[in-house]
Order: C-alpha cells, then sequence, then structure tokens
C-alpha cells in the first residue's frame, strides 16, 4: 500500500504540517513587517522588536508569567510526584480510589469551574484567616498548581509503576538507607518523566487565561490576560514580536534537553 | 567428623550436632491476607554451604528468601543469622546481599559503578573500591566490560554482573533467587558449576532458590524440598534422590515408580508387602506395624530387565508388556504394563551402540530389583 502510492502519504503529511505550522510561520513573518497592520506587508523591519523593548506592560506581564509558570511548575512536580508515589507504591489503602479521582479531576474540570471556585475561596479565606491578602502572583500560582499537578502526577505515576521494584531493593540490599536510594536510585530513574511533568506543567500556566482571570488581582496581569485584553483594542505587532522571541526560546530548550538526554545515554 | 583441609571448613556440619548453625530458622511462617506463603519452616544452615531452596512456582521458597533479606516481615517465627535475632532489622542493616532474578542492575549505571555501589556504602576509600571493583569482575571473567552499561550486555553478562555485585562486599552469606533461570540450556550448565568453584573459593554460605531440580542436585551440598509453604525434606542430593520421604519428594526428584500395597510380615531388618501390582515385595528395614499402607518407591534405573531363565534369588520380580520405548541416546526409558495394568517406568544405559538383548514395542519383559532399592513411603 505505502510502497505503491508515496505521492499520497507525502501530501497528507504536507497538509498536516500546514495546518499546524501555517500560522506560526505567518506570526513570525508578520513580526517582521513595517507596517503598524498585522495583515498587510509593506517590507522587512525590526521595528516592532525595538517597540517591544520600550514596551513595559508588555515585558512585565511576560516576566511575571515566567515566574507564576517556573513556580507553578516547580510546585506541580514536588507535588505531583508525591502524589504519584502514594498511588503507585502505597498499595491498596483506604481510599485509594477516591484519592487517585480527586487528583485526576482537575483534568476534566473545566477551566471556568476551576477559577471560579477558587476565586470564592481566596475571597473566603482572606476574611477568615486573612491569607492570602489580596488576589496576585501568589494565588495565581496556587491556582494553576492545582491543576498542573495532575498533569504531573499522571506523567510521573506510568513511569513509576513502570519502574522494576526490585532495583530499589537492590540498592537496599546493597546497605544503602532509604533515603539514599530514592536519592540515588529512583529519582534519577524518573528524572525524564519528572523534567517531561515539570515542562508540561510550565506551558499550561503560561498559556492559561481563564484561571489566571478569576485569580489575579489589580497589578497581576499575566502575558496572555494581557495579550487577550491589547486584542480587544486592535492587535499589535509587537505582540508577534513577542511570541516570536518565545518560539525561539522554546525552541532552543527543547533541542538543548534533546541534546542532554542522547548525551547521557552515550 | 572430617574437617576439610584446603577450605578450613567443616565438612559435613549438618551431621554433627555440636555445629553451630549460621543461619537458623525457627517456626518461620508468613502470611499475605488469607493466603498462607510459609508455614512453620524450621531449618539450620551451616557456614560455607551451598543451600538449595528447591520447590514448584508458588511453594514459598522465594518468600523464605525475601524474610531472609529482610524484605518481608515473617507473620511469626525467627530467623537468626551467626546468631543474631534479624526481627525488626531492615534490609540495608543485614549482613547478607541477594542476586535478584531480575539481576535489577541500575541501568542509569556502568557495570563498574554498580559492582562498585555496595562498596561506596561502606564509605571504603576510592582506591579500595576500584580494586574490589576490578578482582570482582575478573572472578566472573567480565573483567573488559567495566564501562559498558547494563543495556550494552547479554544475558549471560549481566548475570555475571549480578553476581559480581552481590559479592562485592563478601558478605557471609549470599542469597540467590533463580540465580540461573534467565539463561539457556548450554550456558546454564557451565555457569552452574562456576557458580560452584566461586562459592568454593570465596568460602561464602550460598543460599539458592531454584524450580530446577538438576540444578539443585549439580549444584547443592543440600537440598531443601518445599511444597505448599512447608519443608518436605532436607537433605544431600544423594539422600533426597535415593531416600525421599514422601511420594511428593519422589515424585518431584527424578522419575519414580510407585507400587501401593499393604505391609504384610515384618521380620528383622526386612519387611514384606503385598501389592496387587507386583505381588509380594521385600524391602529393607523393619518396624512397620502389618496392615498399614504403605508405599514402595523403585527409581526407573534401579530396575533391571532380566533373561527369561535366571531370576536372582532375594530379588523382587515383575513381569510387563512394552508399550513405550524413549531412546534418549545415553540411556532408554521404558514404559512397561503390568498384568494388573499399571505402567511402570525401566531405564537401561545404551553401553554398546547395539545393545546385546534389543528390547521392542510389545515384547513381554521379567524385570527384579534389589529388596534395598525399593524406598517404603508411609506419607
Amino acid at each position: 500500500m505505502t510502497g505503491r502510492k508515496p505521492w499520497f502519504a507525502l501530501s497528507l503529511l504536507v497538509l498536516g504540517y500546514l495546518f499546524l505550522y501555517s500560522p506560526i510561520v505567518s506570526l513570525v513573518v508578520y513580526s517582521f513587517n513595517e507596517s503598524r497592520l498585522v495583515t498587510v506587508w509593506s517590507g522587512f523591519s525590526t521595528r516592532w522588536y525595538g517597540a517591544l523593548l520600550q514596551n513595559h506592560q508588555l515585558l512585565g506581564a511576560a516576566w511575571l508569567s515566567v515566574r507564576v509558570a517556573l513556580m507553578t511548575a516547580t510546585l506541580s512536580v514536588v507535588i505531583g510526584t508525591l502524589s504519584a508515589f502514594a498511588l503507585v507504591r502505597f498499595g491498596s489503602f483506604r481510599g485509594r480510589t477516591l484519592f487517585a479521582g480527586m487528583t485526576m479531576a482537575p483534568l476534566v474540570m473545566p477551566d471556568v469551574i476551576t477559577g471560579l471556585s477558587l476565586l470564592l475561596l481566596f475571597v473566603a479565606m482572606e476574611g477568615v484567616l486573612g491569607w492570602p491578602a489580596g488576589r496576585g502572583m501568589t494565588t495565581i500560582v496556587i491556582a494553576h498548581a492545582t491543576f498542573a499537578t495532575a498533569y504531573v502526577t499522571v506523567v510521573v505515576q506510568s513511569r513509576l509503576s513502570q519502574l522494576d521494584l526490585s532495583l530499589e531493593e537492590a540498592a537496599l540490599d546493597l546497605g544503602a538507607p532509604p533515603w539514599k536510594v530514592v536519592a540515588v536510585i529512583t529519582i534519577p530513574l524518573i528524572w525524564p518523566a519528572m523534567l517531561a511533568g515539570w515542562l508540561l506543567a510550565f506551558t499550561l500556566s503560561f498559556d492559561d487565561l481563564v484561571v489566571a482571570s478569576f485569580t489575579s488581582g489589580p497589578g497581576a496581569t499575566t502575558l496572555p490576560m494581557e495579550v487577550f485584553s491589547s486584542v480587544r483594542l486592535g492587535i499589535s505587532p509587537q505582540i508577534n514580536a513577542l511570541a516570536t522571541v518565545f518560539i525561539v526560546a522554546v525552541t532552543a530548550m527543547v533541542v538543548l534537553a534533546n541534546q542532554l538526554t542522547f548525551r547521557r545515554r552515550g | 567428623m572430617a574437617i576439610g583441609v584446603a577450605s578450613g571448613l567443616q565438612d559435613k556440619p549438618w551431621t554433627d550436632p555440636s555445629a553451630r548453625p549460621y543461619v537458623r530458622i525457627e517456626g518461620l511462617s508468613k502470611s499475605f491476607g488469607d493466603v498462607a506463603a510459609v508455614t512453620g519452616v524450621d531449618l539450620d544452615i551451616f557456614r560455607g554451604e551451598f543451600f538449595a531452596l528447591l520447590g514448584a512456582s508458588g511453594c514459598g521458597k522465594t518468600t523464605l528468601l525475601r524474610m531472609l533479606a529482610g524484605f518481608e516481615e515473617p507473620s511469626s517465627g525467627k530467623i537468626y543469622i551467626d546468631g543474631v535475632d534479624m526481627a525488626g532489622i531492615p534490609p540495608h542493616r543485614r549482613p547478607v546481599n541477594m542476586m535478584f532474578q531480575s539481576y535489577a542492575l541500575f541501568p542509569h549505571m556502568t557495570v563498574a559503578q554498580n559492582v562498585a555501589f555496595g562498596l561506596q556504602q561502606e564509605r571504603l576509600p576510592r582506591r579500595e573500591v576500584a580494586d574490589r571493583v576490578r578482582q570482582m569482575l575478573d572472578l566472573v571473567q567480565i573483567g573488559g566490560l567495566a564501562r559498558r552499561k547494563p543495556d550494552q550486555l547479554s544475558g549471560g553478562q549481566r548475570q555475571r554482573v549480578a553476581l559480581a555485585r552481590s559479592l562485592a562486599k563478601r558478605p557471609k552469606l549470599v542469597l540467590l533467587d533463580e540465580p540461573l533461570g534467565a539463561l539457556d540450556r548450554k550456558l546454564r550448565e557451565q555457569t552452574q558449576f562456576e557458580l560452584v568453584n566461586i562459592q568454593e573459593k570465596l568460602e561464602t554460605t550460598f543460599v539458592v532458590v531454584t524450580h530446577d531440580q538438576e540444578e539443585a542436585m549439580t549444584m547443592a551440598s543440600r537440598i531443601c524440598v518445599m511444597n505448599a509453604g512447608m519443608v518436605e525434606q532436607v537433605g544431600t542430593p544423594h539422600e533426597i534422590y535415593e531416600y525421599p520421604i514422601s511420594r511428593f519428594v519422589a515424585d518431584f526428584i527424578g522419575d519414580a515408580n510407585l507400587f501401593d500395597g499393604v505391609v504384610d510380615a515384618t521380620g528383622t531388618g526386612s519387611t514384606r508387602i503385598s501389592s496387587a501390582d507386583v505381588g509380594d515385595i521385600v524391602v529393607e528395614g523393619g518396624g512397620a506395624a502389618a496392615g498399614a499402607p504403605v508405599t514402595v518407591m523403585v527409581r526407573p534405573e534401579k530396575i533391571q530387565v532380566l533373561a527369561p531363565e535366571a531370576p536372582d534369588p532375594g530379588f523382587n520380580t515383575g513381569e510387563g508388556i512394552v508399550r513405550e520405548i524413549a531412546y534418549l541416546g545415553g540411556m532408554s526409558v521404558y514404559h512397561l504394563e503390568l498384568p494388573s495394568g499399571k505402567r511402570i517406568q525401566l531405564a537401561r544405559a545404551n553401553l554398546m551402540h547395539t545393545a546385546e538383548t534389543p528390547i521392542g514395542w510389545d515384547d513381554r519383559v521379567r524385570f527384579h530389583w534389589h529388596p534395598a532399592n525399593g524406598v517404603p513411603l508411609l506419607a
């Protein structure tokens, strides 16, 4: 089949890639557009990159998003890995099904509900406990971590359940105390899954608009919120420029991560 | 008691009532929920022994080994290693190393790092660790593979790394869970002797779990046959094969012909048993009460085919028709049908290219065996 009509499979592949990547390519191309209008090409220019450097509001939003995503990813990996251990290693403890269900629920929960319920929680907590005082970066991080943790749990859990238990037993047997077994055997072996979970959580947090809108306060505007509100007033090519910078950064990170994994294997 | 000159270890310590066992297991039981895996096991294992736990899968042998290593907590009973009660002592503080059935090599470490792992936990100087790793890799003949990762090794090489790693700390007691289980037949046979040589060289006590009776017979100083979580019999390979104490052991180790009968008369030094299959059977030994049910076990190679004219006086004799012949090269196994309809096996070494008296299908054959070769089984 595949040998007879190579052009058919090839054209499907090209169509698929076009569908996926042509919007991104056009975004990158138009970031170098001279014109103020995003849809009209009038010549090559890097002026929007220059303008971006002057736009403190947009850069501030991007920096906030990066910080939120970093904290969310780290927090989610810690909590998600711990809950994956509970699910895989603690056997069938009482309430395991409930625990598993509640851990995974944020995966299917609509963002609107997550956002609204957390907003109500934060407001109530501020009234009763006095913390968190107002909404801002802290509340966004907590809110993002609630759903990002579920993704990390799934990723780490699948890796952990494939791990041969006798590896840890062998390390114990050779005289390593339990904490050391975790540090030098378990963590290095599930490290790829933890890294994948971290990157996933980072991405989820970085491009979340809905939950952040509910749980942020004045003075804490994340990049998606900033972009979304500016689009309503007419899109600026500065956003194209910013997006291009992020695409380059993410691509570089992925390439670097690949390089590191392959070098370690060789 | 004979003292081994070369090894400095006692030759057959289990025959000496004053010898102190290195491992003492008392009334050990383990159940998982409602399922009893090990029930009431008592065992003494002595220094320098190559002790095999033999049984079918699910007989509790691996659970017993894991309790020795400390991975399972006994439900009841005691384990003493070198006189020390092991209750509550976690695996990483036991003077024991284990070789796992899956080998459990650390995939993110090289061969040398795997072998060095246990030594590093003792905080030995780096130079000494490197020396010891080299010694161990040479001992198992894989000195050239130190820098490889486990996924770059063949099954046989991994087995050697796992062995080297479990020996590196020079433990007094090494536990081996199906150490040769994953190797193919040829390699397994070679490795059996190597394992015994290494064990003798290091004067270490080995406890091996295996389901392969040939493997246990070849390697072990003593074998413990287990069935359904209990010890059926403990003895040297010779004792287990020639003098099984139960039908289970007789059947599990090698091939056995079992004749059911009833004790007819007990004399001094011999007992007559009447059997529906071959008439009267005489066995050596006495003491059984007349009328007691008993089973006589005779190994196939202990039964000789007889020229029709000359039965040996005092031997047990019988007659049957050849129904099946299995030619195994070195020997042939004949399945005879007795007049009662029971089938028995009879093995004959093929000593000459052409047998002097060839036996064919449907031949009527007379056979006999010496009373000393029949083993009465009461259980």
